[in-house]
C-alpha cells in the first residue's frame, strides 16, 4: 500500500511471518466452513487453543486499550485481520464475542463489565452466543416476548430462545428481554447471562445440512444480577441494533473472523471447478453461457470488495450507513448463487455429498449451498435488510 | 505498483468532483434541452433534430479548466490522471448532459498513450486540446461492433478515404481522431472538422448526437503512423471504457434518486407507493447494482492512474458492471414511474436512451465479460 505508513507496512511483514511459520495442522476431522457451524468437542478446543495463540501474537484485539486486554495499538487491526484472511488459517471461534459483545460493551459497557468481560473474549476462553431471536420473533425482533421481571437486585427470565449459533458451547449469552409488556421499542432490555445458571435449558436444532450449528434455548426462571444489564432499563432496542450493525462495521474493530475463506477465493474455486470440469468433451468454462454466469460473479465479487474499500472514503460513500447496510445482502446473496452454479457446473455429480468417496471436494460444494440461507435469512434476511436499505437510507415509507 | 485505498481521489479531486455538481445542478441540462426537441418528438413526421450542446456552458467549462485538466502539463494542461476526469465525466452523465468535453477526454487519454508511444503529432494534438479544441473518436466500422480494429477508413501516406461510423458527438466536436488502415496495420489521425461531411445519424438517445464522417482523399496530421495504432487503442482502451462507465454510473444514481423521489410522492391504495415492498425492493436493487458500479469505476480509473498493468482487467470489470446496471436501472426507473415514466415529457426517458446508448458503446456487459474471461 504506498499510502501506509512504515510502521503499518512493518506490522504487517510481522503478521504474515507469524502467520506462515505458525499455521497450525489440520484437524483430524474437516473443520466446519464457518465458525457457527461448530459443535464437537475436539473442534472446539483446537479452534479456542488456536485464538489464543493468535491473541497472544497481537492479531486480536489489536487496537483495542490495554486496560481492556488489548494490545493498545492504532490502525493495526485492520491491516491484522486481512492477514488472517489472507493466509487462510482457521477462523477465530469466537466471533459472536469479538463482532458482537466486545464492540457493543466497548461503547455501552459498564467499566467493571469491560474490565470483566473482555479479555476472556478476545483470549476464546469464555464463548459467546447470541439470544435474540425468538420462535415468535424473527424478522418482527422488536415483538419479542421473552420476559424480564426485576426482584431485588436481580432480573427473572423466563421464554425461549432460537437459532442460537454456538449454544452448546457458549458460556455466556447475549440476551435481548422485555422488561414493559406495553412499550414495544423502549420495553426491551439488554443483558449478559451466565449460560451455566439454573433453569437454562439447550436443545441442538439440526439444519438441512445435517449439521447442528443453531440450538433452541429455554429460560426458565433465570436469575441474573442486576449488574449484568447492559445500559439502562428499556434500552435494549437501542443497544441491540448497534451490535447488528457491528455484525459487519466494528466487528473489523476487535478481529473477528467467521469464515477462513475470502469470497474472493470462493469465485477463484469455481473458476477452476470449470476449467477442469468436462461437458461434451470440453471445459465448461470453454461454454460461453456458463463462462458469462461465472464472470459476472467475479465482477460482482470483485466490486464487493471495491465497497468496502469505498465505505471508508467519506466523500464517496454516499453517506455513512449506505455501503455498510449492503455488505451482508449482497455478500450473501452472491455467494448463494456462486454455490448454485458450482453445482450447476458438476450436473450430477453434485447430487454426491460429504463423506461419498466419489464427491468433489467431500461434497463441500453442496453443503455450501445448502449453508448460504444461513447468510441470506439470519441476522435480519434480505427482504427486511431490503426495508432497512429503502427505508434508512432512501428515505421510503416504512412497511412499519 | 499497487493502488492507494483512497482511490487517488484526493483533496483536489474531491473540490472538483463537488464543483462538477454543482455546476450541472445549476445548469440544468436537461431543462435546457427540451426546447431544443420541441417538434423532433415523431420518428415518422417530426422535425430532424439538430445537435445541440449548450456553447455558454462548454466556454465557462474551458474557463474552468476541464478541457485540459488531463492534458500533460508539458503541452499546457493541467497534467491531473483519470480519477479526476472520471469524477467530472460522472457528473456529466447524472446531469445526462450533451457536451464536447465527453469525447475530448476519451481523445485526450489516447492522446496521451500515442504521446507515450513516441508520436510527435499526438503532443501537437493534446497542445490543440489545451488551447480549447474539442475531438472526437472515429474507430468503428459500419456493423457496429466493439472490435477496435474494425474501421472502414483507408489511408495512403496521410490521405484518407471512406466512412468512419459510430462518431460520438460528431456535431459538436471541432476535429476527428480517425483510425484508418494501411498494409502495415492500423493508423490514427487528425482531421479538422471543415475538412471533412459530417452526416449525423438518427439516433435514440436524445442527450448526445452521432454520426459518421465521410473522408474522401482527405489530409490528415498523423497521431501514430500505420502498425502503431492498435497498440495506442489497445492502451486507452481501459480509460475510454472507465470514462463511459463513469457516465454510466453518474446516470444510474440519477435514475435511483428521482426513482426513490417519486415513489415517496406517487400515491396510489392511500399510501405513497415507496411504501410496498414490490416498490420498495426494486429501487434498493437500483441502488445496489449503482454502487457495484460507481465502486468498480473508481478502482478502475486509480488502476489506470497506479497500477496500468491491472488497467485492463479494471477497466473490463467496470464496463461490464456499468451496462449491467444501466439496463437494469433504465428498465425499473421507467417502470416504476408508471404510465407516467413511458412518456416523452418525463426525464426518466432521457436518462433511459442515454443509458441505453452506453451499454453497446465499445462492447456492452457479456462483450467486457468475453475479455474478461480471457485474462482469468
Amino acid at each position: 500500500m504506498s499510502d501506509t505508513a512504515p510502521a503499518q507496512e512493518e506490522f504487517r511483514e510481522y503478521c504474515r511471518r507469524w502467520l506462515e511459520e505458525n499455521r497450525p495442522p489440520p484437524t483430524e476431522t474437516p473443520l466446519p466452513q464457518a465458525a457457527y457451524e461448530v459443535t464437537y468437542d475436539d473442534h472446539r478446543s483446537y479452534l479456542c487453543d488456536w485464538q489464543a495463540k493468535c491473541y497472544e501474537a497481537e492479531l486480536i484485539a489489536t487496537d483495542v486499550p490495554t486496560e481492556y486486554g488489548g494490545h493498545g495499538h492504532d490502525g493495526f487491526q485492520a491491516i491484522a485481520s486481512a492477514e488472517v484472511r489472507r493466509a487462510k488459517v482457521p477462523y477465530f471461534i469466537n466471533w459472536i464475542g469479538l463482532g458482537m459483545t466486545a464492540p457493543t460493551l466497548l461503547i455501552h459497557g459498564t467499566e467493571e463489565q469491560k474490565k470483566r468481560f473482555l479479555k476472556p473474549i478476545f483470549t476464546g476462553e469464555e464463548i459467546w452466543c447470541q439470544g435474540f431471536s425468538e420462535p415468535g420473533a424473527g424478522s418482527d425482533l422488536v415483538s419479542l416476548s421473552t420476559s424480564a421481571v426485576k426482584d431485588g437486585d436481580n432480573w427473572v427470565i423466563n421464554g425461549s430462545k432460537v437459532w442460537t449459533s454456538l449454544g452448546a458451547l457458549a458460556s455466556w449469552m447475549l440476551l435481548l428481554a422485555r422488561n414493559d409488556k406495553d412499550d414495544k421499542y423502549n420495553g426491551i432490555t439488554y443483558f449478559l447471562a451466565p449460560m451455566d445458571t439454573e433453569g437454562v435449558t439447550v436443545q441442538p436444532i439440526h439444519k438441512m445440512t445435517g449439521e447442528s450449528g443453531f440450538n433452541e434455548v429455554f429460560l426458565e426462571n433465570v436469575v441474573i444480577p442486576d449488574h449484568f444489564r447492559v445500559d439502562e432499563v428499556g434500552a435494549g432496542w437501542k443497544v441491540a441494533m448497534s451490535t447488528l450493525t457491528s455484525e459487519r462495521g466494528a466487528a473489523a474493530g476487535v478481529g473477528a473472523v467467521a469464515s477462513s475463506e475470502s469470497p474472493l477465493t470462493a469465485v477463484l474455486q469455481v473458476i477452476e471447478l470449470a476449467k477442469n470440469t468436462r461437458r461434451n468433451g470440453q471445459p465448461v468454462w470453454d461454454d460461453p453461457v456458463w463462462r458469462d454466469r461465472i464472470v459476472k460473479l467475479y465482477e460482482r465479487t470483485e466490486a464487493s470488495m471495491q465497497n468496502a474499500r469505498r465505505a471508508r472514503i467519506k466523500s464517496l460513500n454516499g453517506g455513512a450507513m449506505r455501503m455498510p447496510l449492503q455488505g451482508k445482502l449482497v455478500g450473501s446473496e452472491i455467494g448463494q448463487e456462486l454455490n448454485e452454479v458450482a453445482l450447476g457446473i458438476l450436473a450430477m455429480r453434485s447430487s454426491l455429498y460429504v463423506g461419498d468417496p466419489n464427491a468433489e471436494a467431500d461434497g463441500k460444494w453442496a453443503l455450501g449451498y445448502m449453508n448460504t440461507y444461513t447468510g441470506t435469512i439470519s441476522g435480519g434476511s434480505s427482504e427486511i435488510q431490503r426495508n432497512i436499505l429503502g427505508e434508512r437510507v432512501l428515505g421510503l415509507p416504512k412497511t412499519k | 505498483m499497487t493502488q492507494p485505498r483512497d482511490f487517488g481521489f484526493d483533496e483536489e479531486t474531491g473540490m472538483l468532483k463537488d464543483a462538477a455538481a454543482r455546476f450541472f445542478d445549476e445548469k440544468e441540462m436537461v431543462v435546457r434541452l427540451r426546447p431544443h426537441l420541441a417538434g423532433t418528438e415523431d420518428p415518422y413526421r417530426g422535425n430532424e433534430r439538430a445537435p445541440w450542446y449548450d456553447e455558454a456552458a462548454w466556454q465557462e467549462m474551458k474557463e474552468l479548466g476541464w478541457n485540459l485538466l488531463a492534458v500533460p502539463e508539458s503541452a499546457g494542461g493541467i497534467g491531473m490522471g483519470l480519477v479526476a476526469a472520471v469524477a467530472i465525466q460522472e457528473e456529466i452523465g447524472r446531469a445526462a448532459c450533451p457536451t464536447p468535453l465527453t469525447g475530448t477526454l476519451q481523445a485526450t487519454f489516447l492522446l496521451r498513450e500515442a504521446s507515450l508511444l513516441g508520436g510527435a503529432g499526438a503532443d501537437h494534438a493534446l497542445v490543440k486540446i489545451a488551447e480549447g479544441m474539442s475531438m472526437a473518436l472515429g474507430i468503428f466500422g459500419e456493423e457496429g461492433s466493439p472490435e477496435l480494429d474494425a474501421t472502414g477508413v483507408t489511408v495512403d501516406g496521410n490521405r484518407l478515404t471512406g466512412t468512419s461510423w459510430y462518431v460520438q458527438d460528431a456535431g459538436k466536436a471541432d476535429a476527428f481522431i480517425i483510425a484508418a488502415r494501411a498494409e502495415a496495420g492500423i493508423g490514427l489521425y487528425l482531421v479538422p472538422r471543415d475538412s471533412v461531411t459530417v452526416a449525423q445519424d438518427r439516433i435514440v438517445d436524445l442527450s448526445r448526437d452521432q454520426g459518421r464522417v465521410v473522408l474522401d482523399g482527405t489530409e490528415a496530421d498523423v497521431i501514430a503512423e500505420p502498425g502503431e495504432g492498435e497498440a495506442v487503442l489497445a492502451r486507452a482502451l481501459p480509460a475510454i471504457l472507465t470514462l463511459i462507465a463513469a457516465d454510466m454510473a453518474g446516470a444510474a444514481e440519477w435514475q435511483l434518486q428521482a426513482t426513490a423521489e417519486y415513489a415517496k410522492v406517487r400515491t396510489q391504495f392511500d399510501r405513497p407507493i415507496g411504501f410496498f415492498q414490490a416498490v420498495k425492493h426494486p429501487i434498493v436493487n437500483m441502488m445496489i447494482a449503482a454502487d457495484e458500479t460507481r465502486s468498480l469505476v473508481y478502482n478502475a480509473a486509480c488502476a489506470y492512474d497506479h497500477e496500468p498493468e491491472d488497467a485492463l482487467r479494471c477497466a473490463l470489470l467496470a464496463k461490464s458492471s456499468a451496462s449491467d446496471t444501466a439496463s437494469f436501472c433504465s428498465n425499473r426507473s421507467t417502470q416504476l414511474h408508471g404510465g407516467i415514466g413511458f412518456t416523452w415529457e418525463a426525464d426518466v426517458q432521457i436518462y433511459h436512451k442515454r443509458q441505453m446508448h452506453n451499454q453497446f458503446l465499445f462492447g456492452d456487459g457479456a462483450w467486457q465479460r468475453q475479455k474478461l474471461a480471457e485474462l482469468l
